[in-house]
């Protein structure tokens, strides 16, 4: 077992855990943030990521030791003060979303997107949301989603 | 007096989903997320060749283990057989005994502490396999001495050519009077054999199964990433031998489906009955590289077509000879499957003879089952391929020759030579809408004009019509084909409502919500819709075949109208008035003309439940439940055009552009409306040009992770355009006619038809897809003998 401590949405952690348990499984069996879903094996679809330093990683490809000593953040603290980020609320406006289960992974890719390139273009969305899958969507909504945010900025 | 506000009328517009909150901040309760004091996990072992005998397995590492419960073989559950289908179908055990037809088949099962303790032991478990050769090849699996999957099924026949279409009726002798005079008289007649190949469906949450049995009660609580919950109660109970009034089904937050969540699958019957034997709550969550072989592909059909036709482009007859590629065993809809690719062989076109046979294979792969679209894209792009051939054998524009086929307006409710009833369609106004909304003959311009510059640029075009809104219950005799709903006023004055339609991201919540708030005048805040809970929803049948609003929402609907009714006694006995006078409007309930005289809405409801004087022949209370039987199915149509540029020197294509006409009848919720078609669009257009299942010789599947299957992602798309046209059905009150599996279906011909387009310097005929560049590089690069496709035309 190893120790880890690092800072969840704002809030101090500490925990011994296996030294192979995935940040994703972490968050979700002993911090309860269910917020980020495991969708492959292969850190192919994205609906795990979440910001560590604030920059997206795969949570089902970073050790949760690895991740110690650092700061995360993920979909459950994104609204602030009981507001919703602008890329949350563009998803809702925009019908970002069906199924929801890749929507907080590419909600956090997309607020990356936008830290990255306030504005984007329509080529610079899909490209940007590139490590993400949407089975549902057909992306489009997603990319309104997006650029509805960055017009709210 | 006050101002009332006055609510807005919501069906047809584009309300925000109400499911969206939760999910856009993480607060989504998913199978995963289901969390039960003392819960252990599962891991299945899973065969890892193709075909074999058992010869033994070695449990003894995993159950040493330390934090292993118990381990379970085939030969400890042999008992277990889940799936009963209607057609003869060979025995399919949730686990297998001794023999394994397909990479990643049940083989053994490992309860433990936590997941990766459950992987580890499964991993342990040391299978010896006496090896048989794979099947795989669907046409050479009918030989005669290729090896047998079941020794019942000779030359791996699941179904042995079934006929169907004009002059054929169902169990009866074919006669091939009309189509022989059909192909006699053509002055030209186009052949191809085209392959609709296998897709894996891949919902991004995959399927997962938590079980609680609680001894206590005698009773079991399942939750599982379903279509069906009832279904899964009821097979779930009958193998459990306990009652359906004691089992439970959850259909909690579904990722996606896709139609490969309707079946009841090995791992929810494994889970249940170990939660049962143990008693103890169990969790099986699927990762990805299982999915890929453990949950049912789609698809997987070879079309032999033979289209006879006249020099004007008057087609004559149609022959349609499909086999399909239906892998180790029968699942719930895989021996359907393909009969519904018959169904609408006679797509939008009014040919005068039909005739389809049908043969169904067993290989080595994983069962195919309803995957979006389910046999009608297969239809569609076998017959939609089939004009387009004619059209370029004629020298014909692919818009006039369909126009010449098209039924026309006023021979709906038209029976067609396949036996469907189409209920309602003006295909000619949707083909006019899609080429004046495209800009058809702009579209040509352009390409020619890009030819012009050595580009290689490509138009194609294709019509459908699909069946949806699917019941009746003759046509589903293992369930049924109903729906159901109980809607409810509260004594508060809210409403709730049950339906039997549990959603996996098609916005039920919203689009139930904005039905009721109109039907009774009440702010859609007022109004929760429940499902996914067999102990809420009671009844129901479940979510696939674009059913939910035609039936489900008709079932609503019903229900609603009952209540109201009712509610409407009480208004007029509080109110002195007459019930065919009340209004409800602006969440009061009044006297029409006198909205003075009125009340509340709430105020009504109290009265309802406290009624003093209780009005004369009524029940107390506000509770009225509808089961909607339809006599009929659906028949959406629509129109898809797109262009498409094929890279000269790489053979890349890329979509240039994506625009469709959909006519789904009545639409509550446009905005939904229009993200289920770009979903629908997207699959297609995945299928067209990059998704696609290989499996080796030996059986193994090659592209069994997405490193090895590409899904669709944001940059491989254009932006979609979407127009409707507005025909609704009379086979439901609300003229709705379903929409989700809609983009599936003209998609793939249509892009497959701008490719053949792009390349029509090579005198290429048809490509079956999907449009690899590779193979695209060798039609433009390539000697054209050895290319395989092109220059035969």
């Amino acid at each position: 077992m190893v120790h880890v401590s690092m800072k969840v949405n704002g809030k101090a952690r500490k925990a011994q855990v296996e030294p192979r348990m995935l940040l994703v499984h972490f968050l979700r069996e002993h911090l309860l943030l269910t917020g980020a879903h495991v969708g492959c094996d292969t850190s192919q679809c994205g609906a795990c990521t979440v910001l560590l330093d604030g920059r997206t990683v795969k949570s089902c490809t970073v050790f949760a030791a690895q991740a110690s000593g650092s700061e995360i953040t993920t979909i459950e603290g994104l609204a602030t003060d009981g507001r919703l980020h602008p890329v949350q609320e563009g998803f809702w406006e925009e019908h970002g979303l069906q199924c929801g289960y890749c929507t907080p992974g590419m909600i956090m890719s997309a607020v990356s997107l936008l830290t990255d390139n306030p504005k984007p273009t329509e080529q610079q969305i899909r490209d940007g949301i590139g490590g993400n899958i949407c089975r549902c969507t057909g992306y489009q909504h997603i990319v309104n989603a997006i650029q509805y945010a960055a017009n709210k900025r | 007096m006050a101002t009332v506000p006055v609510l807005p009328k919501l069906i047809g517009e584009r309300v925000k989903r109400r499911e969206d909150p939760r999910l856009i901040q993480g607060r989504g309760t998913y199978v995963d997320d289901v969390k039960i004091a003392g819960l252990q996990h599962l891991a299945f072992k899973r065969s890892d060749v193709a075909h074999a005998r058992i010869r033994s397995i070695d449990t003894s590492a995993a159950e040493a283990m330390e934090g292993v419960e118990a381990v379970f073989t085939g030969a400890q559950m042999a008992e277990m057989i889940p799936m009963g289908v209607a057609t003869p179908a060979p025995t399919n055990r949730a686990i297998a005994v001794d023999t394994v037809r397909y990479v990643g088949e049940p083989v053994a099962v490992v309860v433990a502490i936590d997941r990766y303790v459950a992987r580890d032991a499964a991993d342990a478990i040391v299978v010896d396999y006496e090896g048989l050769p794979a099947v795989v090849d669907p046409e050479r699996a009918m030989d005669d001495g290729v090896p047998q999957l079941h020794t019942e099924f000779p030359n791996n026949l699941a179904v042995r050519l079934m006929p169907s279409g004009t002059g054929a009726p169902p169990g009866g002798t074919p006669d091939d009077t009309a189509i022989d005079k059909a192909f006699a008289a053509a002055e030209v007649v186009i052949e191809q054999r085209m392959v609709n190949h296998r897709l894996v469906p891949n919902a991004i949450e995959p399927r997962g199964v938590v079980a609680h049995f609680e001894p206590g009660k005698g009773s079991m609580t399942i939750w599982s990433s379903t279509q069906n919950p009832h279904t899964l109660r009821n097979v779930i109970a009958g193998l459990t031998g306990l009652g359906q009034d004691q089992v439970r089904a959850i259909a909690p937050e579904v990722g996606g489906g896709f139609g490969a969540k309707i079946n009841i699958y090995p791992e929810e019957c494994v889970t249940a009955v170990v939660s049962q034997r143990l008693g103890i709550p169990v969790k099986w969550i699927e990762d990805r590289s299982e999915a890929f072989v453990a949950t049912t592909h789609g698809r997987g059909i070879i079309g032999y077509l033979e289209m006879a036709a006249r020099r004007d482009g008057k087609v004559l007859g149609v022959r349609l000879r499909l086999i399909a590629d239906i892998g180790a065993y029968n699942m719930l809809g895989t021996s359907v499957i393909p009969t519904l690719t018959m169904l609408m062989a006679n797509a939008t076109y009014d040919f005068p003879a039909i005739r389809t046979t049908l043969t169904e294979v067993f290989t080595n792969k994983t069962p195919t089952d309803a995957y979006r679209g389910a046999g009608r894209p297969e239809a569609t792009y076998f017959i939609e391929r089939g004009m387009d051939m004619l059209a370029q054998e004629l020298k014909m524009d692919p818009a006039e020759v369909r126009r010449k086929n098209l039924i026309p307006k006023e021979k709906f409710p038209y029976h067609t030579q396949m036996g469907a009833v189409y209920d309602s369609g003006d295909y000619e106004k949707a083909l006019d809408a899609a080429l004046a909304f495209a800009n058809w003959n702009g579209l040509k311009a352009e390409r020619d004009k890009a030819r012009a510059e050595g580009r290689l640029v490509g138009l194609g075009l294709a019509m459908y019509v699909e069946v949806c809104g699917v019941g009746p219950s003759w046509l589903m005799p293992g369930t049924g084909g109903w729906e159901h709903s109980q809607v409810t006023v509260q004594r508060d004055g809210r409403i709730s409502a049950t339906t039997g339609v549990s959603p996996q991201g098609q916005g039920n919540e919203t689009t139930f919500g904005q039905m009721l708030a109109d039907q009774f005048g009440v702010p859609i805040e007022h109004v929760t819709i429940l499902h996914g809970d067999t102990a809420v929803a009671k009844q129901g049948i479940g979510t696939f075949g674009s059913r939910s609003q035609a039936v489900g929402g008709t079932a609503l609907h019903m229900a609603g109208t009952k209540v109201k009714a009712k509610m409407a006694r009480f208004a007029a006995a509080l109110l002195e008035a007459h019930e065919d006078d009340i209004v409800f409007e602006n969440g009061r309930i009044s006297v029409k003309g006198a909205p003075a005289r009125g009340k509340s809405f709430a105020e009504v409801a109290w009265f309802a439940y406290i009624p003093t004087p209780l009005p004369e022949g009524l029940e107390p209370g506000l509770s009225e439940s509808a089961f909607f039987e339809p006599t009929n199915n659906t028949y959406p149509f629509g129109c898809v055009i797109c262009m498409l540029e094929i890279d000269r020197e790489t053979g890349e294509p890329k979509l240039l552009k994506v625009s469709a006409v959909d006519d789904a009848g009545n639409l509550i919720n446009p905005m939904i409306v229009e993200g289920q078609i770009h979903g629908g669009l997207a699959q297609g257009i995945g299928q067209a040009m990059i998704e696609e299942v290989v499996y080796g010789d030996d059986g193994q599947l090659l592209t069994g992770s997405l490193m090895d299957y590409a899904l669709p992602r944001a940059a491989d798309f254009p932006r979609f355009e979407l127009e409707s046209t507005v025909t609704p059905t009379p086979v439901n009150p609300l003229g709705a006619k379903g929409v989700g599996e809609a983009g599936t279906m003209g998609s793939t011909p249509a892009i497959v038809a701008a490719a053949v387009d792009a390349l029509s310097e090579f005198g290429v005929k048809h490509i079956d897809m999907m449009l690899r560049p590779e193979k695209l590089w060798r039609i433009i690069h390539g000697p054209r003998q050895r290319s395989g496709q092109g220059g035969q035309a």
